[in-house]
């Protein structure tokens, strides 16, 4: 299964918010896919991000990697960077990194665009 | 005596096919399909490390996987052609700076991604051991077995 990406966006309570809906796997081999799009939001001046993960198979480092990347990118403008995930295999990722300290991870969509800080 | 071997070029688009085939290997020789997944994501781990190690060697022999059932438990072993740094202890160094970063790799995501990728497999799996040798470092990961489940 490849890598799926579309993106939408929504406004929220604390202003716009692009929302990446991601699907399939995230491994060394598409993380790539997924690096181009975030780095092409925030060069196109989307700070705020949430990347709904809900429709992800597999994911690894090499796409951790590019999920702190992202981060890293939109902080440098005082951006955000939210994460939606209920697979409890997914969580699993995040929490033996110690990643779930660094992302909010949020339940569903709506909730991470309601999301202030 | 290895149940299945695999080798192949060290091509980022391979390592799915390392992971559904260990995964497969893994189900048949009795490993509990609750951590599959642990098999799945410690293999690919695995790989693109080794997969990241030989680009940034330049190293053209292909990168091994090696599935071995034996009694009581399934073991993984993935070596890479690069010796000394290759699997050295820790893995801290093997991501040298000197080509790394270079070609697909690019943004200075490549170095944490490979300490990450180690850390991922030691969180995920209790039975590892990284070595390096005159051949090449090797991962080694080994999961019990359920021998009542390995029968058709």
């Amino acid at each position: 299964m490849d890598l799926s990406l579309s993106t939408r966006n929504v406004s929220g309570p604390g202003g716009d918010r692009t929302v990446v809906e991601v699907g399939g796997e995230i491994d060394v081999y598409t993380a790539p896919k997924l690096r181009e799009q975030l780095v092409e939001l925030v060069n196109d001046g989307s700070y705020h991000l949430v990347v709904d993960m809900e429709g992800v198979d597999f994911l690894d480092s090499t796409g951790l990697g590019v999920l702190v990347g992202g981060l890293k990118r939109v902080r440098a403008h005082e951006g955000s960077l939210r994460l939606v995930c209920n697979q409890e295999r997914i969580l699993k990722i995040f929490r033996i990194t110690g990643l779930t300290k660094v992302f909010p991870i949020h339940t569903t969509v709506d909730e991470a665009v309601a999301a202030t800080d | 005596m290895a149940t299945v071997e695999l080798r192949f070029s060290a091509q980022p688009e391979h390592v799915r096919t390392a992971r559904l085939v260990a995964a497969a290997v893994a189900r048949r020789a009795g490993v509990d399909e609750a951590v599959l997944d642990e098999v799945r994501l410690a293999v690919g781990e695995a790989c693109s490390r080794a997969v990241g190690l030989h680009r940034s060697h330049g190293i053209t022999a292909p990168v091994r996987v090696v599935l071995t059932e034996e009694e009581k438990n399934f073991s993984i072993e993935v070596g890479d052609g690069v010796t000394g740094t290759g699997g050295g202890a820790g893995g801290a160094d093997s991501g040298t700076p000197d080509g790394a970063s270079s070609g697909d790799l690019h943004d200075g995501d490549a170095e944490g991604e490979d300490e990450m990728g180690l850390a991922v497999i030691s969180g995920l799996v209790d039975d590892v051991e990284v070595t390096s040798g005159d051949d090449g470092g090797v991962i080694r990961m080994s999961w019990p077995t359920n021998p009542a489940v390995a029968m058709p």
